[in-house]
C-alpha cells in the first residue's frame, strides 16, 4: 500500500471550544490509483488531505492518528524530512489558480524553483525541464510562457502551469483539490483529460477532491464519500455508482445531470445544509437531513464497516 | 410543568457594544487611555498649580529667591566661570510647588510652564483634529457623493496638497500669518493667537482624512441601498446625512486619537521652529526651544517636555491602535508619519 | 510600461505646477496684508517698498506676478534678499542642496536596511517577546519629536559622554563637504543619520511586519510550502518580496515628508547648512524671498523624488510593469 491513513483526527482550538474537523478518517491508496474524495464544502475533504501533505500550519490545530506513506509515518515527522517529500514525491494542485502563484515571479522561475529545491541541477537544466513540462501540459508556446507572469495568463493556463509545477519532480502521489471548480466548463474538460493522461504517462497515484459526482464518475477508480468530518461510504467506482448505499451518496448521485437523454428542469438538491461542526447532532450527523426515518440513527453514531464497499449507515447494516 | 420557565432570549449586543467590550478588554489600550487622561487632568490643573506654587510662569523673574531647606537660593545663579557675567538657572529641586524642575533662562518655574505648555499643546492638537475632520469629511463627502467635475477638481487639489511636504506648507502659511496676523472679512486673528497654529495644522492634514473618506463615500454611493434611496427620490442631503455619514463614523472615530498624536508632534515642531505658539505663551515645543540654549548646563528644561510629548503621543497611538482593532480591524488607517 | 511612466511624468508636472501656484497664492494673494511689505522686511523705507512693488509687478495682474516670480526663482535666479541686503537667494539654495541630499540619502539607506531586518525578525518571531520588544521600540521611535531626539543625541555625544571612548570620535556640529574630506563628511553625518533614521525605522519596521504577516496568509504561500521550500526561503523570497511593494509605495510618500519635514528639523538641531537650515534661518529673520525660494526648490525636489520612487515601483511590480 502506498498511502495508508488510519483513524486520522484533526481538531482546532477555537474560542467556542475544540472543533473536530476530521473525526476518524481511514483510507488506503495503491500505486497508480485514482481515488475520488467527494463531499459538500465543510465535509473535511480538503482538511484531511492538507493533513496528509503536512500543510496545516495553524498553531491551534491538533493532528492525531497515523498517516503512512511507503512505510514511513508522516505524523510527527520532522519538518525537514517532510519538506523533502513535499513537492518531490507528494505534490498538490490547489483549487484557485488565480491566487496559487506568487504574483511577482515568472511561471518558469516558480517551477524551476521547485525543481532546484529537490534536484541537484543547474539553473539552465531546470529551465529546460520546465519547457518540457509546459509542453506536456499543452502550452502552445512553452518557451514564451516561461517568461510570463501569472497575471498575464488565463485561469485555465494558470491551472496548467500549477499542474506542470506539481509534476515537475515526477511525484508518486498527486493531490488535486478541486482543480476545476474555479474554471469554465470547457476548460474543465481539458484539465480532466490532462490528469488522466498524466496518470498514464507518469504512473502517479492521484487523490482527486471534488464536490462533483460527475467528475468522479469519469475519473476515479475508487471513491470515498465524506460528510461532517467522517467517511460515510467507500467503494470502487462501479460499486458506488451502480449500488449506492448511504442515503447521502444517493442524494449526491441525484444531483448529477444525466449525460444523455433529456435534462431535468431542476436538479434535485439535498434539503437542509451541512451541520455546524461546533454543534453536531446526537446520533448520525446526516440524521436531520436523511429521508429515511430510522430510530437507532437518533442515538448512536454509525461506523464504517470493513470490506471494499461499505457505508456508515445503520439502515444499510441492519 | 416547565411551562413557567420563560426562556429569556439572549440579549443581542449591537456592533457598538461589541466594539466597546473589545476595547475595554484590551489592557494596553486601557492603560494608554489612563495615562493620557492623567496627563490631561494634570495640564488642566496648571492654573491651580501656579497659584499654589505662587509663581507667574509668563514673566521674567530673574531676581527671585526661593527657600530650600531653610536656605535662600537665588533662581538665577551668577556663573563662576569665564567673566562671571553669565547666569545659570536653578536646577531641579524635585520639590513639588517649589521649582520642581528648576528654572529656565528667564527664571520662570519650568514645572508650571510644562503644565501650561501641555495645556496649549493638547488644546491645539485637539481643536486642530476637529478642524481637520470637519474640513476633510466635508471635502471627502462632497467629492465622493457628487462625483463628476466636482470630484475631479477636489481630487486634483487634494493630490497637490498631499504631495506638498506638510512642514513647507505650514511654513509658507505661517510666515504670512504669524508676522501680521490675518484678516478674512470680518474675522481678524491676532499674530499671537493660538488659532493660527490650529488653522495651519488643521489645513495641512486635510488630504489625510479627505482621501480615505472620499473613497469610502464613493463605494457607498454605488452601493445598493443608496441607489435604492436615490431611485425612490430621497433628497441628496438626506441620503448624505442618514445613509452615508453613519457609515463613515467608525473611520472618523478611529482617526481621532491617531490624528491627535500626529498633531501633537506637528504642533511641537512648529513651535520649535518659532512659527507655532508665540511667546510668552508656552507649549511643549517652545519649552524645548527655550531649553536648547541650556542643553548642556540644565538639560532638564529640554528633556522634560520631550518626554511628555513622547509619552502622550505613545499613549494616543496605543489607544488609537486598540480603537481601530475594536471598531474597524481591517482598515488601513495609518497616521504614523510626519 | 512606457505609458505608465509617461503618465506618472505628466502627473509630476501637474503637481509641480499646482504646488507652485499654491505657494504663489499663499505669499502674494493672502488677504489682509501687503506682500511688498513682507518681502521688503521690517522697517523698510518707502523707496525700497516702491522698488519691490515694481520689481515683482504688484501693479500688474496676478498671472504676470506669478510669471515674474517663477522667472526669478527658476530661470534667471536673480531673486535677492532684502533682509540680508542684496544677497542672491538662488545660489545659496543650490549650494545647500548637497548637504540635504547627504543627510537624506544616508538616513534612507540606514532606515531601509534596519527596518527590513526588524520587520523580518518581528514577523518570523511573531507574538514572541522579541517581536513585542521590537514593536514597542518602534512605537517609541515614532512617538519622539525628531528634533528633540537630536538634542538628546547632542547632549550625549557632544557633552555628557563626549569624553568617553564611545563618542570621542564625534566631531563638533556642522557639515564637511564630501569632496574635501570624505572621512569628515561621514563622521559628521553619522549621528544625524541615526537620529533621522530612528523615526522611520519605527514606522517601516511596523508596516513591513504587518505586510509580511498578511502575505503569509496568502494562497501562494501555501503553494510555496507544497513545493517543499524551506520556511526561510518562503519568508524571504515569497512573503517579503511581495510585501516590499507596499514598502516602496510608502517610501515614495514618506520621502517627501522627510525632505520637507524631519530633515529640516534635523538640520537645525545639528547645524547642517542644508536647505532646511536655510529655511529656518530665513524664518527667524522673516526673510521672505529666501523662504519662497527654499520652499519652492524643496517642494520640487520632493515631487521629483516621489516620481523616481514610483518609477522604481513600476519596475518592481510586474502587474504594473506589463499592463
Amino acid at each position: 500500500m502506498m498511502l495508508s491513513v488510519r483513524d486520522l483526527r484533526v481538531s482546532f482550538r477555537t474560542q467556542e471550544g475544540l472543533v473536530r474537523a476530521i473525526d476518524g478518517v481511514s483510507f488506503d491508496l495503491r500505486e497508480g490509483e485514482i481515488l475520488g474524495v467527494v463531499g459538500e464544502s465543510g465535509s473535511g475533504k480538503t482538511v484531511s488531505l492538507l493533513a496528509v501533505m503536512g500543510l496545516i500550519t495553524d498553531p491551534n490545530a491538533i493532528i492525531e492518528g497515523s498517516i503512512r506513506y511507503r512505510e514511513r509515518e508522516l505524523v510527527g515527522l520532522p519538518a525537514r524530512e517532510l519538506r523533502r517529500l513535499r513537492g518531490n514525491e507528494i505534490a498538490m494542485i490547489f483549487q484557485d489558480p488565480m491566487t496559487a502563484l506568487t504574483p511577482v515571479y515568472t511561471i518558469g522561475g516558480q517551477i524551476a524553483e521547485q525543481i532546484r529545491a529537490h534536484k541537484r541541477v543547474s539553473k539552465s537544466q531546470a529551465l529546460e525541464r520546465v519547457e518540457e513540462l509546459l509542453a506536456e501540459v499543452n502550452f502552445p508556446n512553452p518557451r514564451e510562457a516561461m517568461s510570463r507572469y501569472p497575471h498575464q495568463l488565463s485561469g485555465g493556463m494558470r491551472q496548467r502551469a500549477v499542474i506542470a509545477m506539481a509534476l515537475s519532480c515526477n511525484p508518486a502521489l498527486l493531490v488535486a483539490d478541486e482543480p476545476t471548480t474555479a474554471l469554465d466548463v470547457t476548460v474543465q474538460a481539458g484539465i480532466l483529460d490532462l490528469v488522466r493522461k498524466l496518470r498514464a504517462t507518469h504512473n502517479s497515484a492521484v487523490v482527486f477532491i471534488t464536490h462533483d459526482m460527475g467528475v468522479v464518475s469519469e475519473l476515479a477508480d475508487r471513491v470515498m464519500v465524506m460528510y461532517a468530518g467522517r467517511v460515510v461510504e467507500r467503494g470502487s467506482r462501479t460499486e458506488l455508482f451502480s449500488d449506492p448505499q448511504h442515503p447521502y451518496t444517493r442524494a449526491l448521485l441525484g444531483s448529477i445531470p444525466p449525460l444523455t437523454g433529456e435534462k431535468p428542469r431542476r436538479l434535485p438538491a439535498i434539503p437542509g445544509s451541512p451541520p455546524s461542526l461546533l454543534r453536531l447532532p446526537d446520533g448520525c450527523a446526516f440524521g436531520p437531513r436523511c429521508p429515511v426515518n430510522y430510530e437507532p440513527c437518533r442515538t448512536g453514531k454509525p461506523v464504517l464497516g470493513d470490506g471494499t464497499h461499505a457505508a456508515a449507515c445503520f439502515r444499510v447494516q441492519a | 410543568m416547565s411551562s413557567d420557565v420563560v426562556t429569556v432570549p439572549r440579549k443581542t449586543r449591537g456592533p457598538w457594544a461589541l466594539a466597546f467590550a473589545k476595547l475595554t478588554g484590551n489592557k494596553a489600550a486601557m492603560a494608554a487611555l489612563t495615562v493620557f487622561v492623567l496627563i490631561v487632568i494634570a495640564c488642566f490643573s496648571a492654573p491651580l498649580y501656579a497659584r499654589w506654587a505662587g509663581v507667574d510662569p509668563f514673566s521674567s523673574t530673574l531676581d527671585a529667591v526661593i527657600t530650600i531647606d531653610g536656605q535662600d537660593v537665588p533662581v538665577m545663579e551668577q556663573s563662576t566661570e569665564g567673566l562671571g557675567l553669565g547666569y545659570t538657572p536653578l536646577g531641579p529641586t524635585w520639590r513639588l510647588g517649589n521649582y520642581f524642575l528648576g528654572a529656565d533662562n528667564q527664571g520662570r518655574d519650568v514645572m508650571a510652564r510644562m503644565l501650561y505648555g501641555g495645556l496649549n499643546s493638547l488644546l491645539i492638537s485637539a481643536v486642530a483634529t476637529v478642524l481637520t475632520l470637519i474640513l476633510g469629511t466635508t471635502t471627502g463627502l462632497v467629492a465622493g457623493y457628487f462625483g463628476g467635475v466636482t470630484d475631479t477638481v477636489l481630487s486634483r487639489l487634494l493630490d497637490i496638497l498631499w504631495a506638498f511636504p506638510i512642514y513647507l506648507l505650514a511654513i509658507s502659511l505661517s510666515i504670512v500669518m504669524i508676522a501680521q496676523g490675518i484678516t478674512i472679512g470680518p474675522i481678524t486673528i491676532e499674530s499671537g493667537s493660538l488659532w493660527l497654529p490650529i488653522i495651519i495644522i488643521g489645513i495641512v492634514y486635510v488630504p489625510y482624512v479627505a482621501r480615505p473618506i472620499r473613497g469610502q463615500v464613493l463605494s457607498l454611493r454605488n452601493s445598493e441601498f443608496v441607489m435604492a434611496a436615490v431611485n425612490l427620490g430621497v433628497p441628496g442631503s438626506r441620503i448624505l446625512w442618514r445613509d452615508i455619514l453613519p457609515n463613515i463614523t467608525t473611520t472618523l472615530i478611529v482617526f481621532v486619537p491617531l490624528m491627535m498624536a500626529l498633531n501633537m508632534l506637528t504642533e511641537s515642531a512648529l513651535s520649535f521652529l518659532s512659527i507655532g505658539v508665540q511667546p510668552p505663551a508656552a507649549s511643549w515645543g517652545t519649552i524645548i526651544q527655550d531649553g536648547q540654549a541650556l542643553l548642556y548646563t540644565r538639560p532638564i528644561v529640554a528633556l522634560a517636555p520631550g518626554i511628555a510629548i513622547a509619552i502622550s503621543v505613545m499613549a494616543l497611538n496605543v489607544f488609537g491602535d486598540g480603537l481601530r482593532d475594536a471598531l474597524d480591524p481591517r482598515s488601513k488607517v495609518r497616521l504614523g508619519r510626519d | 510600461m512606457i505609458y505608465a511612466i509617461l503618465r506618472r511624468f505628466g502627473q509630476m508636472l501637474f503637481v509641480m505646477f499646482g504646488i507652485s501656484v499654491i505657494v504663489f497664492l499663499i505669499f502674494f494673494a493672502t488677504p489682509g496684508s501687503d506682500p511688498a511689505a513682507r518681502i521688503a522686511g521690517r522697517n523698510a523705507s518707502p523707496e525700497v517698498l516702491e522698488a519691490v512693488r515694481h520689481n515683482f509687478g504688484f501693479d500688474r495682474p496676478l498671472y504676470v506676478q506669478y510669471g515674474l516670480m517663477m522667472k526669478k526663482i527658476f530661470v534667471t535666479g536673480d531673486l535677492t534678499s532684502f533682509v540680508n541686503r542684496g544677497w542672491k537667494v538662488v545660489p545659496a539654495v543650490l549650494d545647500s542642496i548637497p548637504v540635504t541630499l547627504s543627510l537624506v540619502f544616508g538616513a534612507a539607506v540606514l532606515w531601509v536596511v534596519v527596518s527590513i531586518v526588524i520587520g523580518i525578525v518581528a514577523a518570523a518571531t511573531r507574538d514572541s517577546w522579541v517581536d513585542k520588544l521590537l514593536m514597542a521600540l518602534g512605537l517609541l521611535g515614532i512617538s519622539m519629536p525628531v528634533y528633540w531626539l537630536g538634542e538628546v543625541m547632542n547632549l550625549i555625544t557632544q557633552s555628557r559622554y563626549h569624553d568617553t571612548w564611545l563618542f570621542s570620535w564625534v566631531p563638533p556640529l556642522g557639515y564637511k563637504s564630501f569632496s574635501d574630506d570624505p572621512k569628515g563628511w561621514f563622521l559628521a553625518l553619522v549621528i544625524p543619520w541615526v537620529t533621522l533614521a530612528i523615526l522611520y525605522i519605527g514606522i517601516y519596521g511596523r508596516v513591513l511586519r504587518a505586510a509580511i504577516i498578511e502575505s503569509m496568509q496568502e494562497d501562494y504561500i501555501r503553494t510555496a510550502r507544497a513545493k517543499g521550500l524551506s520556511e526561510t526561503r518562503i519568508l524571504l523570497r515569497h512573503a517579503l518580496r511581495t510585501s516590499l511593494i507596499a514598502f516602496v509605495t510608502l517610501f515614495g510618500l514618506d520621502f517627501g515628508a522627510l525632505v520637507g519635514g524631519s530633515a529640516l528639523l534635523t538640520e537645525v538641531v545639528f547645524g547642517l547648512q542644508g536647505i532646511g537650515k536655510l529655511t529656518y534661518d530665513a524664518l527667524q529673520s522673516l526673510d521672505l524671498p529666501m523662504i519662497m525660494a527654499t520652499v519652492m526648490y524643496a517642494s520640487m525636489f520632493v515631487v521629483v523624488a516621489n516620481a523616481i520612487v514610483d518609477f522604481v515601483y513600476i519596475l518592481l511590480d510586474p502587474r504594473v510593469r506589463t499592463s
